[in-house]
């Protein structure tokens, strides 16, 4: 027996550890992170360690859990495009999967709320994404794996007209655009 | 002056000459200024010059005809949109029964008795309308003209044919030319969207795509936009005649929007960003590469709009931290703040337009929590709020530099709104749907 089970049951304990704690590490004015659905799944327990034997569905679970991080939401304060620190935690999470996936594409999303102008949000989105297509590029995933777009507030994530939905709206969207089934969860 | 003695008579001479010398110095350097202002000459020809603050008593007759009505109910309505008339006789007013009892007949008492120094009398022909203004103290007719329509009485074409005589008859009144005879831009869940100054004939004129910050060419025959396809936001031409939209050919790469045509045609400034921050660029219409025009450094700088005269543009700039409105020359040099930081309690003011006399240039600013239209003054730079009620924003000036088109809330939902910022007098331009970024033509009497 070689050592690939007992490493894809530590990636996805670490995977929901990872996700445990972006929880608890979001700093307070941040939003709580989107509700995704593959994120929020409360998945049982992965099944008892050491002999268990791997099967398809821990793969799919794993790549599942790859994919939810690689498309977690980043959130930004007011008419900024700074990264907050639990941004570049979620970033670092992709850098590791995009850089053990070759093949895998992403496409960032920048948004904006509704605040101001219509105009100018497109251009606060398109530098939202370009800010996290940066980091990403910094930390060596290709520059061709990552483009860019902006939706300024055209598409709201959450419809209101306070902080709440506010906060909600501020954000790059990650779409995974090719090489979806070249994720790699190993790499975490 | 008596002049007895021939010394006199030289001095006098001299002085006569150099009082002439004078005279015409005055009047060299006062053309300008005359050049600038609006016309006022035909409106002294029937004894009414308009003064600001005050409207001349006017009454519209009724028109013989079967849409006599609604040459009548245009045209009324266009001078009372104007702002500079008050038309006597309106619908729902007490004179407006008078008036309808006297049908098309020509009563200088009566028209005096109602307070109008002015009556409008058209008459419906056979290739248009033939429009004579009454000087009512003078008890004579003082203008006529004819006016020539489509045919299709009641079309989109036809009504913005008899906008030209309302626009006229406002010219021979007050000596400003109306704003009826214009159109507006507009965006309605993600399509663009045309509709007549008064509210009349609205409709689509963008295909499918979400579509934003549409913007006249000065001619009123082309109007350009900013599309989302799937790679970014590119910038479209179009003909309102038909025709496809034509792509503008530097603009398939990255984020590229709120487009401006320069008042003399032939180029177009727009925003464009990739990675590194968004700049205004000066293209040509006809294609070939694009010059960057502002240094953004990685800053926003969006929005552009040019001076009448086509040398200086307004635009945002994020530059400072936060975006505020800078005017430059149209290379790009010169670049100056003209909205001041300490202005308003937030910092955040955008979307300049700059008013077609060139004198001020329109912007919303955050203020108390809201956005709100201002205007300032390019040359003292004195500001004047000019909405606060619900949040207004995206300001376009009609070619009177004196109305303005904008998006407020004030109703609950994104609609336009018509401001006179002389007055104050408000009236909603759309009602369905919700409605944002407008864009007033120029006068298109010359358009199709």
């Amino acid at each position: 027996m070689n050592a690939r089970p007992l490493y894809a049951v530590a990636t996805i304990a670490a995977l929901f550890a990872l996700g445990a704690c972006h929880k608890k590490v979001a700093p307070a004015p941040a939003p709580a992170p989107a509700p995704e659905p593959p994120a929020a799944a409360p998945a049982p327990p992965p099944p008892p360690p050491a002999a268990a034997p791997t099967t398809n569905e821990d793969a799919m679970r794993a790549r599942d859990a790859a994919r939810a991080s690689l498309t977690a939401a980043i959130y930004f304060d007011y008419d900024s495009d700074a990264l907050t620190d639990a941004s570049r935690a979620s970033l670092d999470a992709k850098v590791g999967i995009l850089n053990a996936s070759s093949g895998v594409k992403v496409r960032v999303a920048g948004n904006t709320d509704e605040r101001g102008s219509d105009e100018y949000n497109l251009a606060l989105g398109q530098r939202r994404a370009a800010a996290a297509k940066r980091y990403l590029t910094q930390h060596g995933v290709a520059d061709a794996a990552i483009d860019i777009i902006s939706y300024g507030e055209e598409r709201p994530a959450v419809d209101g007209h306070d902080e709440a939905a506010w906060s909600k709206n501020r954000r790059d969207e990650f779409e995974i655009t090719a090489g979806a089934d070249a994720l790699n969860p190993a790499a975490q | 002056m008596i002049v007895s003695t021939s010394a006199n008579r030289t001095r006098a001479r001299a002085a006569c000459v150099t009082a002439l010398v004078s005279a015409l110095l005055a009047v060299a350097l006062l053309l300008p200024t005359i050049a600038g202002a609006q016309d006022t000459s035909r409106a002294v020809r029937i004894g009414l010059t308009y003064q600001p603050g005050t409207k001349p008593g006017v009454v519209v007759t009724a028109v013989r005809g079967p849409w006599g009505d609604s040459v009548q109910a245009i045209i009324a309505r266009d001078l009372d949109y104007g702002d500079r008339i008050d038309v006597i006789g309106l619908p729902g007013t007490p004179a407006a029964g008078s008036l309808q009892n006297l049908g098309v007949g020509v009563s200088y008492p009566l028209w005096k008795s109602l307070g109008a120094v002015a009556a409008v009398q058209a008459t419906l022909t056979s290739s248009g309308v033939h429009v004579a203004v009454h000087d009512v103290t003078g008890r004579k007719i003082v203008q006529v003209a004819d006016f020539p329509l489509p045919s299709g009485a009641g079309s989109a074409d036809w009504r913005l044919a008899l906008h030209a005589a309302s626009d006229e008859v406002e010219q021979w009144i007050t000596g400003i030319h109306g704003i009826a005879q214009t159109r507006i831009l507009f965006v309605r869940s993600g399509h663009i969207f045309i509709v007549d100054s008064d509210g009349a004939d609205e409709r689509q004129v963008s295909d499918a795509g979400l579509s934003l910050s549409p913007a006249w060419s000065p001619d009123g025959h082309t109007i350009s936009y900013s599309v989302l396809g799937a790679r970014g936001w590119y910038i479209v031409v179009r003909d309102l005649a038909g025709g496809p939209a034509r792509t503008l050919p530097s603009t398939t790469v990255g984020l590229n929007t709120t487009p401006a045509v320069a008042p003399a045609g032939g180029s177009i400034a727009y925003a464009h960003a990739e990675e590194a921050g968004t700049d205004v660029m000066l293209a040509d219409l006809a294609g070939g590469a694009p010059r960057r025009v502002t240094v953004g450094r990685g800053s926003d700088n969006t929005t552009p709009s040019f001076s009448p005269d086509g040398r200086r543009i307004a635009f945002t700039s994020g530059r400072a931290g936060h975006p505020e409105v800078y005017i430059m020359d149209a290379d790009g040099s010169n670049t100056e703040l003209l909205t001041p930081f300490n202005f308003g309690d937030q910092n955040y003011r955008s979307n300049p337009d700059w008013s077609p006399d060139g004198q001020r240039i329109a912007f919303e600013s955050q203020i108390a929590g809201s956005f709100q239209i201002m205007s300032i003054s390019v040359r003292d730079r004195s500001v004047k709020q000019l909405t606060s009620e619900g949040i207004n924003e995206d300001p376009s000036w009609a070619p009177d530099a004196r109305h303005l088109v904008f998006t407020s809330s004030r109703t609950g939902v994104k609609q336009l709104w018509i401001l006179d910022s002389e007055s104050g007098r408000a009236r909603q331009l759309t009602h369905a749907g919700g409605a944002r970024l407008a864009a007033w033509s120029r006068s298109l009497g010359h358009a199709r």
